[in-house]
């Protein structure tokens, strides 16, 4: 019996041959990612181990996005405590405000992962890497702790679901509509433990903003990583973004998938994940009336530009609805960067959109944005659990940039094609 | 080792943002993480909450971020062990990694019910349910897992495996 991707990278960086499902393995990684919530946790444990270095000061990211710019004197003592210790231990990629974004959007961006890599990230949502042909997947503190000491961690190989894409995205579709759908049909535990891998024709339609989205939303559906199979699009991204060698891992022909699914792209509606869990979907035509308070287009699941560019063409010569507040949060200074000149912003602007610095702010409740009782925000990210974006009866909907400006400009759940009848 | 307490019962999907909140994510102190501890969907949990209680919940226990503050809140809460039909994979490996036992029984979650009298033998991998008079099995941790439990979690188990 053949291996699937995940299992060939997980081999390799265990010094095998070959793996099979349920084995337990410790493992090389290339990369240990931290934040400033999981990070603090994560120096108190690696202090229990004595020790004063780490095992490979490149092969580290500690970025401070989720409270930061900080927000209040706790969280500015929880950020202080992990510059000191990276400044101690000399990593070399800790990124100060300025400097930082959303982690997921910032490790591609700078380069720090690429194809083949194995990645461990003390946050559930470092599965986004696996759109670049990576094995990544989120642990905890502890976990991260011990990868920064001895550079391994140990995993259990997964099984794997496969995920043949045909077809081409109508129009209004994009990365988070397929992943929304696909979320929707199996649920939120319909990948518990396993790997979810996308290959198939339509891979080629997708760009590598739409992969970063799918990839990102894996674990939503229980999985432990997601990943694509490599193709000219990913080399393209990697090599415009890197200087580190990758290697691409295909699965073999007679590899082993508990299930394949057929996911016609064309077939995929706009598609919204209503509260409080992800797989709550429903798709255009289904969404009723439901009039929202507030919009937010960003996040690590579609803060990229590709997400700029869609809210944009949503919001050029419109006006967000005046019951609504809309904030836009770039993910990456780059990205704020480019969204500028291209003239986003002034689009956004004259729509009366609140534009934001790089931060994770709103997505968890934070700060930037946080929701009263009964207010309802339509936002791009990738959770809507109860109190996920404030008090404990606020709700959130999940939905693509095209679908949430659309929102913004109508002032209850719509897409593009209700805009026809919004005057300009 | 032997875990004994009153049963607290929860259904599917219990989420990391309800165990414990992100808006009190600003600490990584246990007992400040255990007095918001399940707030946002059961605000009487930390009055009800006896030291050696089990929570006993259905699918997917624990599924969203990969906060480790979730199960610390839960350790500190006085919370002996969580059973449930099968945990989210996060929060497993955390679970294990701070050493807060946690084990998966479906039929133990159908036929119990909150205030139940529960008591869990780890070595014998049974679980009984003495107000109902029923014995449960569950699957032994592999030999690796029982290995970084003996060590008092992951930080242990790697300090040892140093010397
Ligand atoms: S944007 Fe949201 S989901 Fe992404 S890392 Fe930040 S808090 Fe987590």
């Amino acid at each position: 019996m053949g291996m699937t991707m995940t299992q060939k990278i997980l081999a390799k960086h265990s010094g095998r041959n070959r793996v099979k499902s349920g084995q337990l393995i410790m493992a090389e990684v290339d990369m240990v990612l931290g934040n400033d919530i999981t990070t603090p946790v994560a120096v108190k444990e690696f202090n229990k181990l004595g020790l004063n270095e780490v095992f490979d000061k490149n092969k580290i990211a500690i970025v401070p996005d989720h409270f930061c710019p900080n927000k209040d004197i706790k969280s500015a003592e929880q950020v202080k405590l992990i510059r000191e210790f990276s400044k101690k231990l000399e990593i070399v990629n800790f990124f100060e405000v300025g400097q930082m974004g959303i982690e997921h959007a910032l490790l591609p961006e700078k380069g720090l992962v690429v194809a083949g890599d194995v990645v461990i990230g003390a946050d559930s949502h470092t599965c986004t890497y696996g759109a670049l042909g990576a094995f990544s997947t989120g642990v905890g503190s502890t976990d991260m702790a011990c990868g920064m000491a001895t550079g391994k961690a140990w995993f259990k190989i997964p099984e794997a679901i496969k995920f043949e894409l045909v077809g081409k995205t109508g129009k209004w579709v994009s990365g988070k509509d397929v992943i929304l759908h696909i979320i929707g049909m199996i649920g939120v535990d319909g990948a518990l433990y396993k790997s979810m891998e996308f290959t198939g024709p339509g891979l080629a339609e997708l760009s590598i903003d739409d992969r970063f989205t799918i990839a990102n939303m894996a674990i939503e559906a229980g999985a432990k990583n997601g990943i694509f199979e490599v193709d000219e699009k990913t080399i393209e991204y990697i090599k415009g973004h890197s200087d580190k060698d990758y290697e691409i891992f295909t699965a073999d022909d007679d590899a082993e998938y508990c299930e394949t699914y057929i996911i016609d792209l064309a077939a995929i509606k706009p598609t919204v994940s209503f509260p409080h869990l992800p797989d709550n979907t429903r798709t255009e035509g289904e969404f009723g009336d439901i009039k929202i308070d507030q919009v937010v287009i960003g996040s690590c699941t579609n803060g990229r530009m590709q997400d700029m560019r869609d809210a944009a063409e949503i919001f050029k010569g419109r006006k967000v609805h005046p019951d609504v507040r809309c904030l836009i949060f770039p993910a990456t200074q780059k990205i704020w960067r480019q969204a500028m000149n291209e003239g986003l912003f002034d689009i956004f602007i004259e729509a009366g959109v609140a534009i934001s610095t790089p931060t994770c702010g709103p997505c968890l409740g934070g700060h930037m944005g946080v929701l009263a009782k009964d207010e309802r925000a339509v936002a791009t990210t990738n959770r809507n659990f109860v109190g996920r974006m404030g008090h404990p009866e606020s709700e959130v909907y999940l939905a693509s940039p095209h679908v949430a400006a659309a929102s913004a400009v109508t002032g209850k759940i719509s897409t593009p094609n209700d805009l026809q009848e919004v005057a300009k | 080792m032997i875990a004994k307490g009153k049963a607290i019962k929860y259904g599917n999907n219990v989420d990391t943002d309800v165990i414990i909140p992100a808006r009190y994510l600003t600490s990584s102190d246990p007992a400040e993480l255990a007095a918001h501890c399940m707030e946002d969907i059961d605000a009487d949990f930390i009055n009800k909450v006896e030291k050696g209680d089990i929570i006993i919940a259905a699918k997917n226990f624990g599924c969203g971020s990969s906060r480790e503050h979730a199960p610390m809140a839960i350790k500190a809460s006085g919370i002996s062990c969580v059973v449930a039909k099968t945990f989210a994979r996060i929060f497993y490996r955390n679970s294990i990694n701070i050493g807060l036992p946690i084990l998966e029984c479906e039929e133990l979650c159908d036929e119990s019910d909150e205030g139940d009298s529960i008591e869990v033998d780890f070595e014998k991998g049974e679980i009984r349910n003495i107000t109902k008079g029923k014995i449960f099995k569950t699957q032994p941790f592999p030999e690796f897992m029982q290995e970084i439990i003996e060590n008092d979690g992951l930080v242990g188990y790697i300090r040892n495996n140093m010397k």
